[in-house]
């Protein structure tokens, strides 16, 4: 036995001397981002290296939105957060981890991309689900993660809503409206991605509410024959935004290379990689060469429809708020 | 001595004090709440239900492959002998991948299966499926001893007295393996409640439906609800001791019944 | 020879097998009609089959479903190996970890008599039937930052959980039982004359222990280390639940099974569980070596 681990432990040392970077960044992120920041990462990589001549390693970690502050709150060593709402990275905040102005220290709200809620369905849609209002129907199974801990869920939450409010006029009905829409949903996953494996490889359900940028990856990955994508007339505007964490990037020097990091998004690259990626760009000229790939939808803000995301979370995330009124058990 | 409980006391004792000190913050009423709410109760029926029955498939298979293994002379007995160790020392996480891609609608068995209207992954079929996997070690090589021991003589006697060979095994064989065939079967549920690596790839996941208790706590845990998680967490606990400790009385139980040679 | 019913499964090795090929080649008296055995039989190699044989083909033949370069490749990429790098290192402490605190207390309960022996032996036993998923929790509660030890090690900079130490504990804690379960009913069996005899022959403590003590557990240290490295090195549960899943840097082998299995990549993820299931077919051969040895030291 010692025999055997010997080599490897002096193997390990020796590999781990040989791949060490200058500079090392850990960014914590939300679910569907996975393929997102593997191509960001590369590409900004490269770029400071050119730039500084140093070599840099960015460690990703993935998962639903809200766990992953939590982790970051519970001492995950997070460089950046890239998180699917601004609320995930005011809790952050909130303990003291970073400012708590920290959406104002880049602009677009600190979301260079952003993106919005729509339907993944089974082929044909046999179910012809074309608005939110076809949800409802009887007989049909809705597959969205869970509000509690996936920032995707609380999106789609928040489309539905913002949907019912405007169509049926008053706050009660809405609230009526995602209370029958909650009684369609069979299963709640922990994070976006658990919603589509749970939906295109185990089977479940008649439609998805998924992040555009998932849904087009679900396709891309599965097939067009398998899954069609419904953009439904109106929808929420997604802004997953980006922050430094002061007090991990002080205490390991990384600062500066952390806000390049972020940074390096608002470049003309870094929007190319986020439109590639199915992620709606920021930038005018960008978002005109690939107004195409995405489809026309009628996008409401957080801001508009609820006043901001602390008291949409307050009203509806929160112990014993709305969702908890709603999906009991 | 003291370096044996220091140690435990690290490694085991005080983590596990940990988990009750933070279930003694809640009130009775907040524990019973949370342990009577509709999810939390599924989940544990579940865990505990799938279990137990995976264990009696387990106890009843492992008796007969016991047989097979020790009385029996067929081509491949040592190979077949020697797999019986693979769910022991294969890592969860890729049983639970090769199962599910074994019995999704596309898999090798989950193919025909599901011709015959039968769906097994992400049912909770799966979770027995998987359940009935890890476990199989268990009785299997519990009894496998035993029976290796049993005295021929008493066999021979039972024959010479005139018993046919059926009452020999119902009345005299089995007696002798209760012990370790009990042994077997707490083993077997007791590892089949806790699963959670090669449950969670084949389970549906669905809350009430498939979603097992151990998901159920680490669903808790990405909620921020730490109450809800330690309370599962030290009902599991508790049963899994009083398994463990029936089982060690089991044994000393066995052995003043057996005298020493 | 006492009843030795083994406790934990494959915690202690099973009896001399060359006495059963005697008794079971023993009358015709003990034995079923031809067709009782053949159906047995069939059962029993069925059953082996389907739950046993195909799981363990699936794995491979999917590993190799695009080919053995992209196989190759997918083993390769940096944060592949890094995570057989990670599990190596956790493996390797922690089994060392668990190698010495099991000899020492199969040592205590095998060769002294005290009350509460049951008790404590149960207490030993308990890693292995508590949920991985709670042994992963019981971390959180004490080394989170709303855990108990939380805000001293943040004080303090030391960073537990989401790092190394965290999935170490972990897993140790997981692996806890192993060494010493395999080795208690060995010492028992042996007693404690060797080691008197050389006592009152002039040896010191320690040297009884290396002289005499340990010569003959050696095969049955190796017995629970084996176990205690194969359970060490796929550990998923309890691991899953301290790690913070960085990838390159505290995603282990296992997780990083699930990982690229959620990421639809089943060619990597599958190969990197072939080198897992590898890893458990060579720790049955092995093992099958190492009961050999023991039968032998056997009276």
């Amino acid at each position: 036995m010692i025999r055997r681990i010997l080599p490897a432990v002096a193997g390990l040392l020796y590999a781990g001397a040989g791949f060490a970077a200058d500079v090392s960044l850990l960014n914590v992120s939300y679910d569907p981002t996975r393929e997102l920041y593997a191509e960001f990462n590369k590409a900004f990589a490269g770029a400071y290296q050119k730039e500084s001549g140093k070599r840099i390693e960015i460690k990703q970690s993935h998962g639903g939105s809200g766990s992953q502050a939590r982790s970051v709150i519970d001492g995950l060593q997070a460089d950046v957060v890239t998180l699917a709402l601004a609320y995930d990275i005011d809790a952050i905040a909130a303990r003291g981890l970073l400012a708590t102005d920290w959406q104002k220290r880049l602009s677009e709200n600190a979301s260079p991309y952003t993106s919005t809620i729509v339907f993944l369905v089974r082929k044909g849609n046999p179910k012809t689900i074309k608005d939110w209002d076809d949800l409802i129907k009887p007989g049909v199974a809705v597959i969205t993660p869970n509000p509690k801990t996936s920032g995707g869920a609380r999106w789609n939450y928040l489309a539905a809503w913002g949907f019912a409010q405007k169509k049926f006029g008053s706050a009660d009905k809405a609230k009526q409206f995602v209370s029958d829409l909650y009684q369609h949903v069979p299963v709640l996953d922990t994070g976006a991605r658990g919603a589509t494996v749970t939906f295109v490889e185990r089977g479940v359900g008649d439609v998805l509410l998924a992040w555009e940028n998932e849904a087009f990856l679900a396709q891309r990955e599965f097939g067009k024959d398998k899954f069609e994508i419904v953009a439904p007339p109106q929808s929420i505007l997604a802004e997953p935004p980006l922050a430094v964490v002061d007090k991990v990037v002080d205490k390991k020097g990384t600062r500066a290379v952390a806000e390049a990091y972020l940074k390096y998004w608002y470049t003309k690259e870094g929007q190319e990689i986020a439109a590639r990626n199915s992620y709606r760009p920021r930038d005018p000229e960008i978002a005109k060469k690939h107004e195409n790939s995405f489809a026309k939808v009628e996008l409401f803000t957080i801001d508009d429809a609820f006043g901001g995301w602390s008291k949409a979370q307050r009203e509806h995330f929160s112990d014993g708020g709305v969702f908890d009124q709603i999906y009991k058990n | 001595m003291g370096l044996t409980l220091t140690w435990l006391s690290v490694i085991v004792l005080i983590p596990l004090a940990g988990l009750f000190l933070r279930t003694l913050e809640l009130s009775p009423e907040q524990f019973w709440s949370i342990l009577s709410s509709r999810r939390t109760l599924n989940a544990l029926r579940i865990s505990f239900g799938l279990a137990f029955a995976a264990a009696c498939v387990n106890l009843v298979m492992g008796t007969i492959i016991v047989w097979a293994l020790v009385r029996y002379r067929f081509p491949g007995r040592r190979l077949f002998d020697a797999i019986v160790d693979v769910p022991f020392a294969l890592p969860t996480a890729v049983a639970g991948v090769a199962l599910t891609a074994l019995f999704a609608e596309k898999g090798w068995l989950g193919a025909p299966l599901a011709e015959l209207g039968v769906k097994v992954a992400f049912t909770p079929i799966g979770i027995f499926v998987a359940m009935v996997f890890i476990g199989i070690p268990f009785v299997v090589r519990t009894v496998q001893p035993v029976l290796l021991d049993l005295d021929p003589e008493i066999e021979e006697a039972a024959a010479c007295l005139g018993a046919n060979r059926w009452h020999t095994i119902v009345r005299v064989i089995l007696p002798s393996l209760t012990p370790a065939l009990l042994t077997g079967l707490a083993l077997a549920f007791a590892r089949a409640v806790g699963e959670y690596g090669s449950v969670i790839f084949i389970a549906g996941n669905l809350p009430n439906v498939s979603e097992i208790a151990p998901l159920l706590i680490v669903i808790r845990l990405s909620e921020f609800r730490y109450a809800d998680a330690t309370a599962i967490a030290v009902v599991m606990l508790v049963v899994s001791f009083v398994i463990i400790f029936a089982v060690n009385r089991l044994q000393r139980w066995a052995r003043s019944r057996i005298p020493a040679d | 020879m006492t009843m030795q019913l083994t406790h934990s499964v494959s915690l202690t090795p099973p009896a001399d097998k060359a006495r059963a090929r005697a008794s079971a080649a023993a009358a015709g008296i003990r034995t079923e009609p031809k067709l009782v055995r053949i159906a047995v039989i069939t059962l029993a190699v069925l059953f082996l089959t389907v739950f046993v044989v195909l799981p363990l083909v699936v794995v491979f033949a999917q590993a190799f479903s695009k080919g053995i370069a992209a196989y190759l490749a997918a083993l390769s990429e940096p944060e592949a190996q890094s995570a057989i790098r990670l599990t190596l290192l956790v493996a390797a402490i922690s089994v060392g970890l668990n190698l010495l605190f099991g000899v020492i207390a199969a040592w205590a309960i095998a060769k002294f008599e005290f009350n509460g022996k049951t008790f404590l032996i149960s207490l030993i036993d308990l890693p292995f039937s508590v949920s991985p998923v709670i042994s992963g929790l019981v971390f959180v509660l004490l080394f989170g930052a709303q855990g108990y030890w939380g805000a001293w090690l943040r004080e303090h900079d030391i960073q537990i959980l989401f790092a190394v130490p965290g999935i170490v504990l972990a897993t140790t804690f997981v692996t806890f039982p192993f060494v010493a379960r395999a080795l208690i009913p060995l010492m028992q069996e042996q007693g404690t004359q060797e080691e008197e005899a050389a006592i009152s022959l002039g040896a010191s403590g320690l040297q009884t222990f290396f002289r005499v003590t340990l010569p003959n557990i050696k095969w049955g240290v190796l017995y629970g280390v084996l176990l205690c490295n194969a359970r060490a090195m796929g550990e998923f549960g309890a691991v899953s639940v301290v790690s913070g899943h960085i990838r390159g840097e505290t995603n282990t082998m296992p997780l990083f099974v699930e990982i690229l299995y959620n990421e639809y990549q089943f060619v990597a993820a599958f190969g990197i569980a072939s080198l897992l299931a590898m890893l458990a077919l060579v720790t049955l051969v092995i093992k099958a070596i190492l009961e050999r040895h023991l039968d032998e030291g056997q009276p």
